[in-house]
Protein backbone atom coordinates (compact mmCIF):
# COMPACT_ATOMS: atom_id res chain seq x y z
CA UNK A 1 0.00 0.00 0.00
CA UNK A 2 1.16 3.71 -0.91
CA UNK A 3 1.77 5.60 2.22
CA UNK A 4 -0.81 7.92 1.16
CA UNK A 5 -2.95 4.75 1.54
CA UNK A 6 -2.21 4.05 5.02
CA UNK A 7 -2.67 7.89 5.47
CA UNK A 8 -6.08 7.55 4.83
CA UNK A 9 -6.81 4.05 5.84
CA UNK A 10 -5.47 5.20 9.41
CA UNK A 11 -7.84 8.55 9.20
CA UNK A 12 -11.06 6.63 8.09
CA UNK A 13 -10.03 4.63 11.48
CA UNK A 14 -9.63 7.41 13.41
CA UNK A 15 -13.02 9.19 12.39
CA UNK A 16 -14.72 5.62 12.98
CA UNK A 17 -13.96 5.61 16.58
CA UNK A 18 -14.26 9.04 17.20
CA UNK A 19 -17.77 9.23 15.36
CA UNK A 20 -18.99 5.90 17.36
CA UNK A 21 -18.31 7.74 20.38
CA UNK A 22 -20.03 10.29 19.60
CA UNK A 23 -22.30 8.07 18.54
CA UNK A 24 -22.77 6.58 22.39
CA UNK A 25 -23.46 9.95 23.89
CA UNK A 26 -25.64 10.85 21.49
CA UNK A 27 -27.23 7.36 22.45
CA UNK A 28 -27.41 7.60 25.87
CA UNK A 29 -28.53 10.93 25.84
CA UNK A 30 -31.35 9.95 23.09
CA UNK A 31 -32.51 7.34 25.45
CA UNK A 32 -32.60 8.89 28.70
CA UNK A 33 -33.22 12.82 28.52
CA UNK A 34 -36.87 12.47 28.09
CA UNK A 35 -37.34 10.36 31.22
CA UNK A 36 -35.47 13.50 33.15
CA UNK A 37 -37.50 15.81 31.75
CA UNK A 38 -40.59 13.94 32.13
CA UNK A 39 -40.01 13.34 35.60
CA UNK A 40 -38.50 16.50 35.91
CA UNK A 41 -34.95 17.05 36.65
CA UNK A 42 -35.56 18.36 40.39
CA UNK A 43 -37.49 14.89 41.08
CA UNK A 44 -34.92 13.03 39.39
CA UNK A 45 -32.44 13.93 40.93
CA UNK A 46 -33.14 14.48 44.36
CA UNK A 47 -35.96 12.13 45.09
CA UNK A 48 -34.79 9.15 46.84
CA UNK A 49 -37.53 6.78 45.97
CA UNK A 50 -36.77 4.29 43.36
CA UNK A 51 -39.75 2.15 42.19
CA UNK A 52 -39.46 1.43 38.36
CA UNK A 53 -42.82 -0.86 38.61
CA UNK A 54 -44.64 1.90 40.34
CA UNK A 55 -43.37 4.64 37.91
CA UNK A 56 -41.67 6.41 40.81
CA UNK A 57 -38.05 7.34 39.17
CA UNK A 58 -35.64 9.04 41.77
CA UNK A 59 -32.37 8.36 41.90
CA UNK A 60 -31.27 10.58 44.86
CA UNK A 61 -30.08 7.69 47.36
CA UNK A 62 -27.75 6.56 44.66
CA UNK A 63 -26.35 9.82 43.58
CA UNK A 64 -25.41 10.33 47.12
CA UNK A 65 -24.24 6.53 48.20
CA UNK A 66 -21.79 7.03 44.77
CA UNK A 67 -20.20 10.46 46.00
CA UNK A 68 -19.71 9.23 49.42
CA UNK A 69 -18.21 5.58 48.33
CA UNK A 70 -15.93 7.80 45.72
CA UNK A 71 -15.06 10.11 48.31
CA UNK A 72 -14.47 7.27 51.00
CA UNK A 73 -12.35 5.47 48.41
CA UNK A 74 -10.77 8.53 47.95
CA UNK A 75 -9.50 9.36 51.78
CA UNK A 76 -8.19 5.81 51.60
CA UNK A 77 -6.64 5.79 48.59
CA UNK A 78 -4.95 9.45 47.81
CA UNK A 79 -2.53 9.25 51.30
CA UNK A 80 -1.78 6.03 50.68
CA UNK A 81 -0.95 6.02 46.94
CA UNK A 82 0.63 9.51 47.36
CA UNK A 83 2.81 8.28 50.38
CA UNK A 84 3.93 5.69 48.21
CA UNK A 85 4.82 7.41 44.94
CA UNK A 86 6.58 9.94 47.06
CA UNK A 87 8.69 6.79 48.93
CA UNK A 88 9.03 5.23 45.48
CA UNK A 89 9.77 8.23 43.32
CA UNK A 90 12.02 9.81 46.13
CA UNK A 91 13.58 7.99 48.84
CA UNK A 92 13.77 4.49 47.32
CA UNK A 93 17.24 3.35 45.46
CA UNK A 94 16.18 3.38 41.30
CA UNK A 95 16.42 -0.02 40.64
CA UNK A 96 13.68 -1.08 43.28
CA UNK A 97 11.30 1.59 42.10
CA UNK A 98 11.73 0.25 37.77
CA UNK A 99 10.62 -2.84 39.22
CA UNK A 100 8.13 -1.95 41.42
CA UNK A 101 6.31 0.62 38.92
CA UNK A 102 5.75 -1.61 36.49
CA UNK A 103 4.07 -4.53 38.97
CA UNK A 104 1.88 -1.76 40.69
CA UNK A 105 0.38 -0.55 37.05
CA UNK A 106 -0.02 -4.67 36.56
CA UNK A 107 -2.64 -4.69 39.71
CA UNK A 108 -4.64 -1.75 37.42
CA UNK A 109 -4.97 -4.86 34.83
CA UNK A 110 -6.65 -7.14 37.18
CA UNK A 111 -10.06 -7.72 36.41
CA UNK A 112 -12.67 -6.01 38.86
CA UNK A 113 -14.70 -9.05 39.54
CA UNK A 114 -11.24 -9.98 41.30
CA UNK A 115 -11.26 -7.46 43.50
CA UNK A 116 -15.15 -7.94 44.21
CA UNK A 117 -14.63 -11.73 44.86
CA UNK A 118 -11.39 -11.19 47.15
CA UNK A 119 -14.06 -8.11 48.84
CA UNK A 120 -16.44 -10.70 49.50
CA UNK A 121 -14.13 -13.10 50.98
CA UNK A 122 -12.43 -11.57 53.43
CA UNK A 123 -13.52 -8.13 53.90
CA UNK A 124 -17.15 -8.28 54.07
CA UNK A 125 -16.97 -11.24 57.06
CA UNK A 126 -14.17 -8.55 58.39
CA UNK A 127 -16.35 -5.97 58.51
CA UNK A 128 -19.58 -8.29 59.76
CA UNK A 129 -17.14 -10.01 62.39
CA UNK A 130 -15.75 -6.89 63.63
CA UNK A 131 -17.56 -3.88 63.08
CA UNK A 132 -21.45 -5.27 62.88
CA UNK A 133 -23.96 -4.76 60.05
CA UNK A 134 -24.37 -6.69 57.12
CA UNK A 135 -20.86 -6.37 56.26
CA UNK A 136 -22.08 -5.54 52.67
CA UNK A 137 -21.76 -2.06 53.17
CA UNK A 138 -20.65 1.42 52.12
CA UNK A 139 -17.73 0.70 53.74
CA UNK A 140 -16.86 -2.61 51.93
CA UNK A 141 -17.48 -0.37 48.95
CA UNK A 142 -14.82 2.46 49.88
CA UNK A 143 -12.39 0.16 51.06
CA UNK A 144 -11.98 -2.22 47.60
CA UNK A 145 -12.07 1.21 45.69
CA UNK A 146 -9.47 2.75 47.69
CA UNK A 147 -7.29 -0.37 46.50
CA UNK A 148 -8.63 -0.18 43.15
CA UNK A 149 -7.67 3.30 42.13
CA UNK A 150 -4.45 3.16 43.93
CA UNK A 151 -2.12 2.11 41.00
CA UNK A 152 -3.84 4.98 38.79
CA UNK A 153 -3.03 7.42 41.63
CA UNK A 154 0.66 5.62 42.29
CA UNK A 155 1.37 5.56 38.88
CA UNK A 156 0.69 9.32 37.62
CA UNK A 157 1.98 10.99 40.66
CA UNK A 158 5.29 8.99 40.51
CA UNK A 159 5.28 10.15 36.87
CA UNK A 160 5.04 13.80 37.96
CA UNK A 161 7.07 13.65 40.64
CA UNK A 162 9.90 12.41 38.00
CA UNK A 163 9.09 15.04 36.22
CA UNK A 164 10.44 17.98 38.46
CA UNK A 165 14.26 18.51 37.48
CA UNK A 166 16.72 17.99 39.60
CA UNK A 167 18.15 21.47 39.55
CA UNK A 168 15.01 22.43 42.15
CA UNK A 169 16.31 19.31 44.47
CA UNK A 170 20.08 19.72 44.20
CA UNK A 171 19.42 23.63 45.51
CA UNK A 172 17.24 23.24 48.02
CA UNK A 173 20.08 19.99 49.41
CA UNK A 174 22.52 22.72 48.68
CA UNK A 175 20.68 25.16 51.21
CA UNK A 176 20.78 22.64 54.16
CA UNK A 177 17.43 21.02 53.57
CA UNK A 178 16.77 17.36 54.45
CA UNK A 179 15.76 15.05 51.64
CA UNK A 180 12.22 15.19 53.30
CA UNK A 181 12.22 18.79 53.51
CA UNK A 182 13.29 19.30 50.15
CA UNK A 183 10.21 16.64 48.95
CA UNK A 184 7.67 18.96 51.31
CA UNK A 185 8.70 22.67 49.98
CA UNK A 186 9.50 22.16 46.83
CA UNK A 187 8.80 18.84 44.99
CA UNK A 188 5.39 18.60 45.73
CA UNK A 189 4.51 21.75 45.17
CA UNK A 190 6.39 21.70 41.80
CA UNK A 191 4.68 18.77 40.89
CA UNK A 192 1.14 19.79 42.23
CA UNK A 193 -0.72 19.79 38.78
CA UNK A 194 0.24 16.24 38.04
CA UNK A 195 -1.07 15.19 41.26
CA UNK A 196 -4.14 16.48 41.57
CA UNK A 197 -4.56 15.30 37.76
CA UNK A 198 -3.26 11.78 39.55
CA UNK A 199 -6.68 11.86 41.97
CA UNK A 200 -9.03 13.15 39.46
CA UNK A 201 -7.93 9.84 37.34
CA UNK A 202 -8.63 7.95 40.54
CA UNK A 203 -11.84 9.66 41.17
CA UNK A 204 -13.47 8.76 37.96
CA UNK A 205 -12.23 5.34 37.88
CA UNK A 206 -14.14 5.17 41.35
CA UNK A 207 -17.20 6.86 40.04
CA UNK A 208 -17.31 4.79 37.37
CA UNK A 209 -16.54 0.81 38.76
CA UNK A 210 -19.11 -1.24 38.37
CA UNK A 211 -18.41 -4.85 39.39
CA UNK A 212 -16.59 -4.81 42.20
CA UNK A 213 -19.53 -2.39 44.09
CA UNK A 214 -21.96 -4.43 43.12
CA UNK A 215 -20.19 -7.50 44.71
CA UNK A 216 -19.46 -6.14 48.21
CA UNK A 217 -21.57 -2.72 48.35
CA UNK A 218 -25.14 -4.65 49.13
CA UNK A 219 -27.30 -3.09 47.11
CA UNK A 220 -30.24 -1.68 49.20
CA UNK A 221 -32.19 1.10 47.59
CA UNK A 222 -32.09 3.45 50.39
CA UNK A 223 -30.48 6.79 52.03
CA UNK A 224 -27.29 5.49 53.61
CA UNK A 225 -27.10 6.90 57.34
CA UNK A 226 -23.90 5.11 58.45
CA UNK A 227 -20.94 3.41 57.03
CA UNK A 228 -21.75 -0.01 57.87
CA UNK A 229 -25.45 0.32 55.75
CA UNK A 230 -25.76 -1.55 52.37
CA UNK A 231 -25.78 0.86 49.36
CA UNK A 232 -26.59 0.91 45.67
CA UNK A 233 -24.67 3.18 43.38
CA UNK A 234 -25.36 4.74 40.19
CA UNK A 235 -23.67 2.08 38.50
CA UNK A 236 -24.54 -0.64 39.98
CA UNK A 237 -28.14 0.30 39.43
CA UNK A 238 -27.35 0.25 35.66
CA UNK A 239 -26.01 -2.93 35.55
CA UNK A 240 -28.53 -4.74 37.92
CA UNK A 241 -32.01 -3.69 36.42
CA UNK A 242 -30.99 -3.48 32.72
CA UNK A 243 -31.35 -7.34 31.77
CA UNK A 244 -35.17 -7.05 32.41
CA UNK A 245 -35.74 -3.42 32.21
CA UNK A 246 -38.21 -1.99 29.53
CA UNK A 247 -40.45 1.12 28.56
CA UNK A 248 -39.90 3.57 31.05
CA UNK A 249 -37.71 1.63 33.36
CA UNK A 250 -35.00 1.25 30.72
CA UNK A 251 -35.48 5.10 29.74
CA UNK A 252 -35.01 5.57 33.39
CA UNK A 253 -31.77 3.56 33.57
CA UNK A 254 -30.14 5.69 30.66
CA UNK A 255 -31.37 8.60 32.09
CA UNK A 256 -28.57 7.32 35.54
CA UNK A 257 -26.42 6.83 32.58
CA UNK A 258 -26.62 10.35 31.99
CA UNK A 259 -26.12 11.32 34.54
CA UNK A 260 -22.80 9.17 35.16
CA UNK A 261 -21.69 10.27 32.09
CA UNK A 262 -22.03 13.78 32.75
CA UNK A 263 -20.04 13.18 36.23
CA UNK A 264 -17.33 11.95 34.58
CA UNK A 265 -16.77 14.35 32.01
CA UNK A 266 -16.84 16.72 34.35
CA UNK A 267 -13.86 15.04 36.52
CA UNK A 268 -12.56 14.36 33.13
CA UNK A 269 -12.55 17.84 31.85
CA UNK A 270 -11.11 19.09 35.42
CA UNK A 271 -8.29 16.89 35.11
CA UNK A 272 -7.44 18.00 31.49
CA UNK A 273 -7.53 21.76 32.41
CA UNK A 274 -5.86 21.12 35.27
CA UNK A 275 -2.78 19.70 33.28
CA UNK A 276 -3.05 21.83 30.52
CA UNK A 277 -2.68 25.32 33.36
CA UNK A 278 1.16 23.65 34.32
CA UNK B 1 51.82 23.51 43.84
CA UNK B 2 51.43 25.41 47.24
CA UNK B 3 51.14 23.10 49.70
CA UNK B 4 52.02 24.68 53.28
CA UNK B 5 49.31 27.36 54.43
CA UNK B 6 51.63 30.44 54.50
CA UNK B 7 52.53 29.99 51.28
CA UNK B 8 48.69 30.79 49.46
CA UNK B 9 48.56 33.73 51.64
CA UNK B 10 48.49 36.98 49.84
CA UNK B 11 48.57 40.86 51.55
CA UNK B 12 45.08 41.30 51.14
CA UNK B 13 43.59 37.58 51.66
CA UNK B 14 43.26 36.34 54.62
CA UNK B 15 44.25 32.73 56.34
CA UNK B 16 43.22 29.73 54.51
CA UNK B 17 39.75 28.91 55.01
CA UNK B 18 39.40 25.44 53.14
CA UNK B 19 42.38 23.12 53.18
CA UNK B 20 42.80 20.19 50.72
CA UNK B 21 45.20 17.16 51.47
CA UNK B 22 45.99 14.57 49.43
CA UNK B 23 42.53 14.12 47.56
CA UNK B 24 41.43 11.37 45.49
CA UNK B 25 38.11 11.09 44.41
CA UNK B 26 36.46 8.18 42.56
CA UNK B 27 32.94 7.86 40.55
CA UNK B 28 32.86 4.03 41.38
CA UNK B 29 35.50 2.80 39.21
CA UNK B 30 36.31 6.02 37.41
CA UNK B 31 39.26 7.94 38.89
CA UNK B 32 38.10 11.53 38.26
CA UNK B 33 40.16 14.00 40.86
CA UNK B 34 43.86 12.92 41.75
CA UNK B 35 45.86 13.60 44.34
CA UNK B 36 44.56 17.29 44.97
CA UNK B 37 46.41 19.29 47.26
CA UNK B 38 45.58 23.28 47.72
CA UNK B 39 44.90 26.05 49.73
CA UNK B 40 42.27 28.54 49.48
CA UNK B 41 42.38 31.78 51.15
CA UNK B 42 39.29 33.48 52.84
CA UNK B 43 38.03 36.69 51.60
CA UNK B 44 39.02 36.31 48.58
CA UNK B 45 37.84 34.43 45.38
CA UNK B 46 39.57 31.59 43.71
CA UNK B 47 39.02 30.48 40.42
CA UNK B 48 39.21 26.91 39.25
CA UNK B 49 40.28 26.75 35.43
CA UNK B 50 40.90 24.24 33.30
CA UNK B 51 39.93 21.94 30.32
CA UNK B 52 36.08 20.70 30.10
CA UNK B 53 36.38 17.05 32.71
CA UNK B 54 39.00 17.82 34.50
CA UNK B 55 37.02 17.85 37.47
CA UNK B 56 36.39 21.29 38.46
CA UNK B 57 32.62 20.62 39.19
CA UNK B 58 33.56 17.43 40.89
CA UNK B 59 35.84 19.37 43.11
CA UNK B 60 33.32 22.17 44.06
CA UNK B 61 31.12 19.71 45.08
CA UNK B 62 33.19 18.27 47.51
CA UNK B 63 33.38 21.15 49.33
CA UNK B 64 29.34 21.07 50.58
CA UNK B 65 29.46 17.28 49.96
CA UNK B 66 26.93 17.53 47.29
CA UNK B 67 29.10 14.29 45.82
CA UNK B 68 27.30 12.11 49.01
CA UNK B 69 24.25 12.69 46.72
CA UNK B 70 25.66 10.72 43.40
CA UNK B 71 25.75 6.88 44.37
CA UNK B 72 28.86 5.54 43.91
CA UNK B 73 31.50 8.25 45.00
CA UNK B 74 34.48 7.22 46.66
CA UNK B 75 36.68 9.86 48.48
CA UNK B 76 40.14 9.87 50.39
CA UNK B 77 42.15 12.32 51.48
CA UNK B 78 41.19 15.37 53.68
CA UNK B 79 39.30 18.39 53.63
CA UNK B 80 39.59 21.00 56.04
CA UNK B 81 37.09 24.12 56.28
CA UNK B 82 38.37 26.38 59.12
CA UNK B 83 40.39 23.35 60.36
CA UNK B 84 37.65 21.43 60.47
CA UNK B 85 37.60 18.24 58.46
CA UNK B 86 34.18 17.92 56.96
CA UNK B 87 34.32 14.40 56.37
CA UNK B 88 34.70 13.14 59.36
CA UNK B 89 32.32 10.96 61.62
CA UNK B 90 29.38 12.78 62.69
CA UNK B 91 29.54 16.34 60.79
CA UNK B 92 25.87 18.12 59.92
CA UNK B 93 25.60 17.86 56.90
CA UNK B 94 23.06 21.12 57.11
CA UNK B 95 25.41 23.10 59.83
CA UNK B 96 27.52 22.11 56.61
CA UNK B 97 25.52 23.47 53.46
CA UNK B 98 24.21 26.58 55.69
CA UNK B 99 28.02 27.35 55.78
CA UNK B 100 29.00 26.82 52.53
CA UNK B 101 26.57 27.89 49.70
CA UNK B 102 26.35 26.60 46.15
CA UNK B 103 25.27 28.43 43.36
CA UNK B 104 24.62 26.19 39.87
CA UNK B 105 25.67 26.52 36.20
CA UNK B 106 21.72 27.07 35.61
CA UNK B 107 19.87 29.38 37.25
CA UNK B 108 17.60 27.16 39.68
CA UNK B 109 15.19 29.34 41.70
CA UNK B 110 12.22 27.05 42.75
CA UNK B 111 9.06 27.31 41.15
CA UNK B 112 7.70 29.70 43.88
CA UNK B 113 7.36 33.29 44.38
CA UNK B 114 10.06 35.68 44.33
CA UNK B 115 9.44 35.90 48.22
CA UNK B 116 9.58 32.34 48.72
CA UNK B 117 12.72 31.83 47.42
CA UNK B 118 14.79 34.10 49.36
CA UNK B 119 13.18 33.31 52.39
CA UNK B 120 13.85 29.38 51.61
CA UNK B 121 16.85 28.73 53.78
CA UNK B 122 15.73 30.84 56.93
CA UNK B 123 12.47 28.86 57.10
CA UNK B 124 14.37 25.51 56.88
CA UNK B 125 16.11 26.38 59.56
CA UNK B 126 14.13 27.65 61.96
CA UNK B 127 9.95 29.58 62.20
CA UNK B 128 10.62 33.51 61.41
CA UNK B 129 8.32 35.15 62.18
CA UNK B 130 6.88 37.48 59.19
CA UNK B 131 8.86 40.56 60.00
CA UNK B 132 12.31 38.98 60.17
CA UNK B 133 11.23 37.27 57.06
CA UNK B 134 10.90 40.64 55.37
CA UNK B 135 13.96 41.79 56.77
CA UNK B 136 15.93 38.86 55.37
CA UNK B 137 14.31 39.35 52.28
CA UNK B 138 14.97 43.11 51.79
CA UNK B 139 18.64 42.71 52.85
CA UNK B 140 19.51 39.60 50.49
CA UNK B 141 17.71 41.01 47.77
CA UNK B 142 19.58 44.59 48.09
CA UNK B 143 22.58 42.54 48.40
CA UNK B 144 22.29 41.47 44.60
CA UNK B 145 21.08 44.38 43.39
CA UNK B 146 17.80 43.32 43.11
CA UNK B 147 15.62 44.84 45.47
CA UNK B 148 14.55 48.02 43.29
CA UNK B 149 14.07 45.70 40.35
CA UNK B 150 11.05 43.40 42.30
CA UNK B 151 10.33 45.59 45.51
CA UNK B 152 6.74 45.28 44.34
CA UNK B 153 6.54 42.35 43.09
CA UNK B 154 7.75 40.08 46.00
CA UNK B 155 4.76 37.57 45.21
CA UNK B 156 5.18 37.09 41.66
CA UNK B 157 6.40 33.73 40.36
CA UNK B 158 10.25 33.72 40.46
CA UNK B 159 10.67 31.84 37.20
CA UNK B 160 9.49 35.37 35.58
CA UNK B 161 12.31 36.76 36.48
CA UNK B 162 14.77 36.89 33.17
CA UNK B 163 17.92 34.49 33.79
CA UNK B 164 20.45 37.19 34.97
CA UNK B 165 17.59 38.08 37.66
CA UNK B 166 17.11 34.64 38.37
CA UNK B 167 20.73 33.74 38.92
CA UNK B 168 21.03 37.03 41.30
CA UNK B 169 17.56 35.55 43.09
CA UNK B 170 19.96 32.53 43.72
CA UNK B 171 22.95 34.22 44.91
CA UNK B 172 20.21 36.28 47.33
CA UNK B 173 18.22 33.24 48.13
CA UNK B 174 22.03 31.96 49.24
CA UNK B 175 22.95 35.33 51.05
CA UNK B 176 19.63 34.98 53.29
CA UNK B 177 21.48 31.40 55.00
CA UNK B 178 24.11 34.07 56.19
CA UNK B 179 27.27 31.22 54.71
CA UNK B 180 30.55 32.18 54.96
CA UNK B 181 31.66 30.29 51.76
CA UNK B 182 30.04 30.68 48.37
CA UNK B 183 30.66 27.76 45.45
CA UNK B 184 29.73 29.07 42.34
CA UNK B 185 29.87 26.35 39.49
CA UNK B 186 30.21 28.79 35.85
CA UNK B 187 27.52 31.02 37.33
CA UNK B 188 27.20 33.21 33.84
CA UNK B 189 27.37 30.36 31.77
CA UNK B 190 23.61 30.65 30.99
CA UNK B 191 23.80 34.20 30.69
CA UNK B 192 24.74 37.09 27.21
CA UNK B 193 27.70 38.98 27.93
CA UNK B 194 25.97 42.05 29.82
CA UNK B 195 24.61 40.03 32.09
CA UNK B 196 27.71 38.42 33.13
CA UNK B 197 29.54 41.75 33.75
CA UNK B 198 26.74 42.57 35.66
CA UNK B 199 27.30 39.11 37.84
CA UNK B 200 30.83 39.43 37.51
CA UNK B 201 30.79 42.91 39.14
CA UNK B 202 28.54 41.17 41.95
CA UNK B 203 30.95 38.05 42.90
CA UNK B 204 33.57 40.95 43.16
CA UNK B 205 31.57 43.04 45.75
CA UNK B 206 30.67 39.66 47.42
CA UNK B 207 34.42 39.11 47.96
CA UNK B 208 34.25 41.67 50.98
CA UNK B 209 32.00 39.57 53.21
CA UNK B 210 33.02 35.92 51.83
CA UNK B 211 35.56 33.62 50.54
CA UNK B 212 34.25 32.46 46.88
CA UNK B 213 35.44 29.55 45.06
CA UNK B 214 34.03 30.15 41.25
CA UNK B 215 34.73 27.54 38.39
CA UNK B 216 35.06 29.45 34.92
CA UNK B 217 35.74 28.31 31.20
CA UNK B 218 35.73 32.18 30.28
CA UNK B 219 39.72 32.97 30.85
CA UNK B 220 38.98 37.26 30.86
CA UNK B 221 36.54 36.56 33.85
CA UNK B 222 38.92 34.42 36.06
CA UNK B 223 41.30 36.93 35.31
CA UNK B 224 38.73 39.85 36.11
CA UNK B 225 37.35 38.75 39.28
CA UNK B 226 39.89 35.96 41.05
CA UNK B 227 42.52 37.05 43.06
CA UNK B 228 43.85 33.72 43.34
CA UNK B 229 43.16 30.87 40.02
CA UNK B 230 43.91 26.66 40.43
CA UNK B 231 44.54 25.28 37.07
CA UNK B 232 42.96 21.67 36.90
CA UNK B 233 44.26 19.22 33.80
CA UNK B 234 43.85 15.71 32.55
CA UNK B 235 46.52 13.62 30.27
CA UNK B 236 43.50 12.99 28.51
CA UNK B 237 39.81 12.38 28.10
CA UNK B 238 38.96 9.49 30.67
CA UNK B 239 41.98 9.92 33.03
CA UNK B 240 42.00 11.73 36.38
CA UNK B 241 42.39 15.25 36.67
CA UNK B 242 45.08 17.33 38.63
CA UNK B 243 45.76 20.01 40.20
CA UNK B 244 48.31 21.85 38.01
CA UNK B 245 49.06 24.74 40.35
CA UNK B 246 47.40 27.24 42.54
CA UNK B 247 48.97 31.04 42.69
CA UNK B 248 47.91 34.42 42.38
CA UNK B 249 45.84 35.50 39.67
CA UNK B 250 48.31 37.56 38.23
CA UNK B 251 51.22 35.24 38.26
CA UNK B 252 49.19 32.64 36.63
CA UNK B 253 47.95 34.70 33.92
CA UNK B 254 51.75 37.10 33.28
CA UNK B 255 53.98 34.05 34.40
CA UNK B 256 52.63 30.55 35.15
CA UNK B 257 55.48 28.15 36.55
CA UNK B 258 54.00 25.54 34.19
CA UNK B 259 54.58 25.37 30.30
CA UNK B 260 50.69 23.30 30.25
CA UNK B 261 49.11 26.69 32.50
CA UNK B 262 50.93 28.93 29.74
CA UNK B 263 49.72 26.80 26.74
CA UNK B 264 46.39 26.39 28.40
CA UNK B 265 45.56 30.13 29.02
CA UNK B 266 47.33 31.44 25.51
CA UNK B 267 45.02 28.80 24.02
CA UNK B 268 41.69 30.38 25.25
CA UNK B 269 42.99 33.78 25.20
CA UNK B 270 44.37 33.61 21.92
N1 LIG C 1 27.76 11.89 38.46
C1 LIG C 1 28.83 11.42 37.82
N2 LIG C 1 28.98 10.10 37.63
C2 LIG C 1 30.05 9.61 36.96
N3 LIG C 1 31.03 10.36 36.45
C3 LIG C 1 30.94 11.70 36.60
C4 LIG C 1 29.84 12.30 37.29
N4 LIG C 1 30.01 13.64 37.28
C5 LIG C 1 31.17 13.87 36.62
N5 LIG C 1 31.74 12.71 36.22
C6 LIG C 1 33.00 12.56 35.48
O1 LIG C 1 34.03 13.15 36.24
C7 LIG C 1 34.89 13.92 35.40
C8 LIG C 1 34.93 15.34 35.91
O2 LIG C 1 33.67 15.94 35.70
P1 LIG C 1 33.37 17.44 36.13
O3 LIG C 1 33.75 17.60 37.55
O4 LIG C 1 31.96 17.72 35.78
O5 LIG C 1 34.36 18.25 35.20
P2 LIG C 1 34.35 19.80 34.83
O6 LIG C 1 33.38 20.50 35.71
O7 LIG C 1 35.76 20.21 35.04
O8 LIG C 1 33.99 19.87 33.39
C9 LIG C 1 34.34 13.80 34.00
O9 LIG C 1 35.07 12.81 33.30
C10 LIG C 1 32.93 13.35 34.19
O10 LIG C 1 32.52 12.53 33.13
MG1 LIG D 1 31.59 21.57 35.24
Amino acid sequence: MTSKGIERLLLVLALSSVGSLALITFFIFWEGLPLILGTGPGDFLFSTHWAPTKGRFGIGAMIVSSVVVTLGALVLGVPLGLACAIVLAEFAPKRLKQVLKPTLELLAGIPSVVYGFLGVLWLVPLIREHLGGPGLSLLAAAVILGIMILPTIISISIDSLSAVPDLYRDGSLALGATRWQTVQRVVLPAARSGIITAIILGMGRAVGETMAVIMVAGNALKLPTSLLDPVRTLTSNIALELGYASGRHREALFATGVVLFVIIMILNLTAAAVTRRR
Amino acid sequence: MTTSPDASAEPQAGPPVITVRGLHLYYRDFHALKNVSCDFAGRAITALIGPSGCGKSTLLRVFNRMNDLIEGVRLTGQVLIDGQDIYAKGVNLTQLRKKVGMVFQRPNPFPLSIFDNVVYGPRLHGRPRKAELEEIATRSLAAVGLWEEVKDRLGTPALSLTEEQQQRLCVARLLAVEPEILLMDEPCSALDPISTLAIEDLVSELKERFTVVIVTHNMQQAARVSDQTAFFNLKAQGEPGRLVEIDTTERIFSNPKEKATEDYISGRFG
